[in-house]
């Protein structure tokens, strides 16, 4: 039996429970749930009364429960997981469980963001806890009724039953009497082992909507009396608004105003990173006018700064490996000496360009400011930033903002930055009007907080017995390096050096899916594949050798990685993809990456069509604890490792005069179905261990996979990405 | 402005717009039909996906002032209670992640089941090429065109 200590008095359950009754029904139907399919066997009557248990469920008299999802949804999924964890400690039946989006409530709820995978892992227990309190004062309500004790008492799927009789009660009969029992200092959750719900395929609990276009996101939401705003942003990083052609806008068909804004706030925090915090706004009530609207301005810019190109930029980063100051490294043994004594040294360096988001749904927001307060709703990673970053802007006490979160057309790092929101509330104060802002995909793709472009060199020594003596990496960016000193082969080379260097630009950049992981997993796993065959050596061999080596004797004070679940993930993705079979003009390659506390493997087989590259099929072995909704999750790897093919293949974000090149879909490629592999296979690493990252780990590795096959299909080592535009087509074709 | 009589979903539409106004922001901000998605507004991403007069084409570079007369269908009509084939076999496959190119994703694989009831994996990628999912959620959606074929 595990025992926990409950966080929350009563007092902080009741408050939040009265915030989520009320400021919920944000224009969209409530009943998302589970229960959209009709023909489900046992469909509840929608209650009459609700009975709010705690923050984050609600009973109804019919037995329906609600369960609040804390988190924003991105597509990660977890408006479906976080409820399967509530709910499998309330025990219930997920047939009758509708799932809520819980309103931003930072005295409440814990971590209301979504990134660096961690919804799960850091919601974990409060989310049992929330189910197991649940479950507990239903059965105390229960007892109080029959004069018994809970330990005369069992529950199973929403029905308490006495022990030693037939006697029994539902949730939905029992709940108006456990509203405000006290909560037990102490609660017990269930043993993993007793898990029913958790590790199960549960489906999509939005999947009808979506499938039926029904409003979810933020661009379908609307209010009665709402304008809709566009903004203009200054064509080149580099530059400032000083004027535009204001009256001459302002009287165009179908705009209502025009007007410049500014959303400069004091002391921003990294969430607020913006490259214009001027700009032009347009508004009118509907969004064809004002994407022609957009089109007649004329606006006189300045140059404040440089206006870079990708040449400077691939100069700079050039420039900081040789002569820049290393920030921060890590240092074992004597590198210097040991590649010395070195009789084979492999040395490589590898880039990749910028990237942009490219979230499918377009960057937005609804906002409607009064004299007092400001109310926004939309597609936001990090409501709780928002909040704060509104106030500032608006000068505004931070209880009088309210966030609410649509579903998002997809995350990747893009919603973690907030200022389309202060753009928003900007506009909808200036007009004192509520208004949604829309980003046309130009807006979206040309003023991103994109992905950096970075440059690694990496340096192996080998002794006369092929084993690795040295290594040394060193790494930068625009402007951050993507290398993590600690982790792997930290730990597992005797003489080794990792060394971080960053670098100016004027490019505004952010977080984006695994940061610096998939450039480096990407990098270092082609290099390692290198060294290998160097060495002579199986590259799944090779690496689990080096595990050995840290698991056995490691080096050094520390590293970030546990050497036997990384090795377990290769064991277990080399018998699944029957590595060291070979099969006719079959290429393979391998990789593994830890990120995101999480562990994945994954093999990759190539196959030449009409002399250009085909990713046939990938395996991937996961470790990421205990699978919280396993089909959802596999979904989440596949999606993670067509993410890192994708993108280390076809995409780049160039510049030229401070301006992107790429600005739509006709120039910035994304993988497309063509070009997907035909099969991915997933399996997890079954354990007991806390669910970890999930969302980003899958993508990582695939790069490293994709290049090491490539390498076997067509004798190059790519090291530059896009891959596609380097891998030398003569060659294909002999 | 002009007035365009539409006949979306089977029911007639009066729309008053300029002729240049593309159908999807007559869809989304007139009609008030938002599974129709804007993603490029170019005929790039396919997010905006309908049928007129049952072929796949992209709302966002169709004109209002070329539509009269003709059947527009958009996710919202495909079927009455959501269980068209390509409906129900994305759900079976759980195929969405984040969801928002699925709209114009089944749009498309309507179009082509209904020519082409048991397509190849070829004709399922000629097919589809024009729709980008930014989740990748690719694989599922070549199986679950396969289910609906079947189904």
């Amino acid at each position: 039996m595990t025992k926990i200590k409950t966080q929350y008095n009563r007092r902080s359950f009741l408050k939040v429970s009265a915030a989520a009754g009320g400021g919920m029904l944000i224009g969209f139907s409530w009943l998302t749930g589970c229960i959209t399919d009709k023909e489900s066997k046992e469909v509840l009557a929608i209650p009459n009364e609700w009975y709010d248990i705690n923050g984050y469920i609600k009973i109804g008299d019919t037995g329906m429960v609600t369960i609040y999802s804390p988190n924003p949804e991105i597509g990660q999924n977890v408006r479906t997981s976080m409820p399967m964890i509530v709910a499998e400690e309330l025990d219930v039946n997920w047939e009758h469980v509708v799932v809520e989006q819980a309103p931003l409530n930072t005295g409440f709820y814990q971590n209301q963001f979504a990134g660096g995978s961690l919804s799960i892992k850091l919601s974990w227990n409060a989310l049992r806890m929330a189910g197991a309190a649940g479950r507990r004062m239903l059965l105390e309500a229960a007892a109080k009724e029959w004069g018994l004790s809970v330990s005369d008492l069992s529950v199973a799927k929403g029905v308490i039953k006495e022990t030693n009789s037939e006697r029994s009660i539902t949730y939905g009969d029992i709940a108006s009497k456990a509203v405000g029992i006290e909560i037990p200092e102490e609660i017990e959750l269930k043993e993993i082992k007793d898990f029913q719900l958790i590790g199960t395929s549960v489906k999509n609990v939005d999947g009808k909507k979506i499938v039926t276009g029904k409003p979810l996101f933020g661009l379908d939401f609307k209010t009665e009396g709402m304008q809709i705003a566009m903004i203009q942003h200054p064509p080149a990083f580099g530059m400032k608004l000083k004027d535009f052609n204001q009256e001459e806008i302002k009287k165009m068909p179908g705009v209502s105003d025009a007007f410049m804004i500014d959303i400069t706030i004091p002391e921003p925090s990294w969430s607020d990173e913006k490259g214009f915090l001027q700009l032009i706004a347009i508004v009118g009530d509907s969004t064809w006018p004002l994407i022609k609207a957009k089109k007649a301005i004329k606006a006189n810019w300045e140059q404040v700064s440089e206006l870079e190109s990708s040449e400077i930029h691939m100069k700079t980063m050039e420039t900081a490996l040789m002569s820049g100051k290393v920030e921060k490294s890590r240092k074992d043994g004597n590198p210097d000496e040991a590649f010395k004594k070195a009789t084979k040294i492999i040395e490589r360096s590898y880039s990749s360009p910028f990237l942009a988001h490219n979230t499918m749904e377009p960057m937005n927001f609804y906002a409607n400011v009064t004299q007092d307060s400001a109310e926004l709703v939309g597609p936001t990673q990090t409501p709780e930033a928002l909040e704060g970053s509104v106030a500032k802007l608006l000068n505004l006490p931070i209880e009088n903002i309210t966030v609410n979160m649509t579903r998002m057309g997809g995350g990747f790092g893009r919603r973690l930055y907030v200022h389309f929101g202060l753009e928003a509330a900007a506009i909808s104060q200036k007009i004192g009007a509520p208004v949604k802002l829309i980003y046309t995909r130009e807006d979206d793709m040309s003023q991103g907080t994109y992905r950096p472009a970075y440059l690694s060199h990496y340096k192996a020594g080998l002794d006369e017995h092929n084993n690795i003596i040295a290594f040394s990496v060193k790494g930068t960016g625009l402007p951050e390096s993507s290398i993590f000193p600690d982790r792997f082969p930290a730990g597992t080379v005797e003489n080794y050096s990792a060394e971080e260097i960053s670098a100016n630009t004027n490019i505004t950049t952010g977080a984006w899916r695994a940061p610096r992981s998939h450039f480096t997993a990407g990098a270092e796993q082609s290099f390692l594949d290198e060294v290998a065959e160097a060495a002579g050596k199986d590259p799944i061999d090779f690496r689990l050798e080096l595990f050995d080596r840290a698991i056995k004797n490691p080096v050094g004070e520390k590293h970030d990685y546990e050497a036997k679940r990384y090795a377990g993930v290769l064991k277990l993705v080399k018998e699944k993809s029957n590595w060291g079979e070979q099969k006719p003009e079959i290429y393979r390659g391998v990789a593994a990456y830890f990120c995101h506390d999480s562990y994945v493997a994954e093999v990759l087989d190539i196959a030449l069509e009409n002399g250009q590259p085909k990713v046939k099929k990938v395996w991937c072995a996961v470790d990421c604890g205990i699978v919280v909704n396993r089909d959802a999750a596999k979904n989440m790897i596949q999606g993670g490792v067509i993410d890192g093919i994708g993108h280390a293949m076809y995409s780049e974000l160039t510049f030229n005069n401070g301006a992107a090149n790429e600005m739509n879909f006709d120039r910035y490629q994304l993988m497309r179905h063509s070009q997907a592999p035909e099969a991915i296979e997933v399996f997890f690493v079954e354990n007991e261990i806390a669910p970890t990252g999930l969302g980003e780990p899958g993508l990582p590795p695939a790069v490293g996979a994709l290049a090491n096959a490539l390498y076997q299909a067509t004798g190059q080592r790519l090291t530059t990405q896009p891959f596609a535009n380097h891998i030398k087509a003569q060659k294909l074709l002999g | 402005m002009p007035i365009y009589n539409l006949k979306i979903n089977g029911e007639i539409h009066a729309v008053e717009a300029d002729s240049d106004t593309p159908l999807l922001w007559v869809l989304r901000d007139q009609i008030n039909l938002v599974g129709t998605k804007y993603g490029c507004g170019i005929g790039q991403c396919g997010a905006c996906t309908v049928h007129v007069n049952g072929n796949a084409l992209r709302s966002c570079s169709l004109l209002v002032s070329q539509l009269q007369g003709m059947d527009i269908v958009t996710i919202e009509g495909l079927s009455k209670e959501g269980d068209h084939p390509v409906q129900k076999a994305w759900l079976e496959h759980d195929v969405p992640q984040c969801g928002y190119c699925q709209s114009g994703q089944i749009m498309t694989a309507a179009a082509l089941l209904k020519n082409n009831p048991n397509p190849t994996d070829t004709d399922i990628d000629a097919a589809m090429n024009g729709n980008i999912c930014r989740c990748g959620t690719y694989i599922r959606i070549k199986e679950a065109i396969k289910t609906a074929s079947k189904l």
